[in-house]
């Protein structure tokens, strides 16, 4: 199945759950409510033209400075060189945040039996207060459906704070017991320290 | 071992004597974390030969290694494992910085990495480098043995090398 059939036979299937969706080079990648999320993937696993036994990726982004000139302080510290800002665009370059929601759950799936892959894109909403924390989730989780999503979520955990509905055992991988925030949100201070043993440096 | 403060000539040689055995029996612990992993078994092997020193036997206890090698870059949620296997280690025991990363902390510079293990245990060598070549660890397990020979004859840890001049303006 090619790339443009396969997001007609999702958008056919379930009318209104797409968002968005494009095909460009190759890549077959497809934005989807989050509600539908599960429906989704139990289709695209077990239906037989579709196949997709494996589930190759899920990372997620922060799009809160998408776009946004970089203060120059910011990176200030690193020494990374840093362009002038007259140079970066103000507008959105392409193809830009899925949605106005902060941050995007992405899935990347594979059919062992069909040779076909396929992007899923989940934007999820901030809570009004600034989180998207909690024991509850924002997310519906994989894990049912494929097992390797296990460890997959626990690093979004980790790494986002987003949480996943019905994850079995929802918590950090790679970072320690105890550390305090989730170091690839575009807010955790860049120079902000917190080891478990010796000063802090 | 306590050292009278004018030693005779019996005592004095008996620990060149002691200081001789040692470095040329060095049991190495090589706590080995990341890529310098991979230049650090290519010193250890024939070309190189790391047991030309006395080196080439590695201890995977740290109750029974005299040499911490600690290979590659540490992070924070390591480093307690790193201080603990440092602990179990008897004495006399030397610790030897291998790579930049466990120098400095080397090119990284995030909430995640320890920025030089000398923040959490004393350090009697380091070798940079990214990773260092063999010759450069050879040499550093040359300077060691300097000092653990230079250790036992005056019965107290040198002092550390001064820096030349030339690098401190």
């Amino acid at each position: 199945m090619n790339n443009s059939s396969l997001i007609e036979s999702v958008t056919a299937r379930f009318p209104g759950a797409v968002k968005a969706s494009h095909a460009w080079r190759g890549d077959a990648t497809m934005v989807l409510r989050g509600e539908f999320l599960l429906e989704v993937a139990r289709y695209l696993k077990e239906d037989p033209a579709l196949q997709m036994n494996f589930l190759m990726d899920l990372s997620a982004v922060d799009y809160s400075t998408f776009g946004k000139k970089p203060a120059p302080a910011f990176f200030a510290s690193s020494g990374v060189a840093l362009k002038p800002s007259s140079q970066i665009p103000d507008e959105d370059p392409w193809p830009g945040p899925p949605d106005r929601s902060r941050f995007a759950v992405v899935y990347h799936f594979f059919s062992m039996a069909h040779k076909h892959r396929l992007r899923l894109v989940v934007p999820v909403e901030e809570a009004p207060d600034g989180t998207v924390e909690g024991t509850v989730g924002r997310v519906d989780s994989l894990t049912d459906l494929w097992p390797g999503a296990n460890w997959l979520e626990r690093e979004v955990w980790d790494m986002f704070g987003i949480g996943f509905r019905g994850h079995p055992d929802l918590k950090r991988i790679l970072m320690y017991e105890g550390f305090e925030g989730h170091p690839l949100r575009k807010d955790y201070p860049v120079n902000k320290r917190q080891p478990l043993i010796g000063p802090v440096n | 071992m306590n050292m009278p403060k004018n030693p005779s000539f019996l005592t004095s040689r008996l620990n060149e004597a002691i200081g001789w055995a040692r470095k040329y029996s060095i049991f190495q612990y090589p706590f080995v974390t990341a890529c310098c992993g991979m230049e650090y078994m290519a010193t250890a092997c024939s070309h190189y030969d790391v047991d030309r020193f006395g080196a080439g036997f590695p201890r995977f206890s740290p109750r029974q290694a005299d040499v911490l090698f600690v290979v590659g870059t540490i992070s924070h949620k390591m480093a307690p494992v790193l201080k603990r296997i440092h602990d179990q280690m008897a004495e006399p025991k030397w610790v030897v910085a291998f790579g930049v990363c466990t120098c400095t902390g080397g090119f990284y510079d995030n909430y995640a990495t320890v920025m030089g293990i000398d923040t959490i245990m004393p350090v009697d060598v380091y070798i940079p480098g990214c990773p260092p070549r063999p010759e450069m660890v050879l040499d550093g397990l040359m300077k060691l043995q300097n000092k653990i020979q230079a250790q036992h004859t005056t019965g107290e840890r040198p002092a550390s090398e001064v820096r030349p001049a030339i690098l401190e303006s």
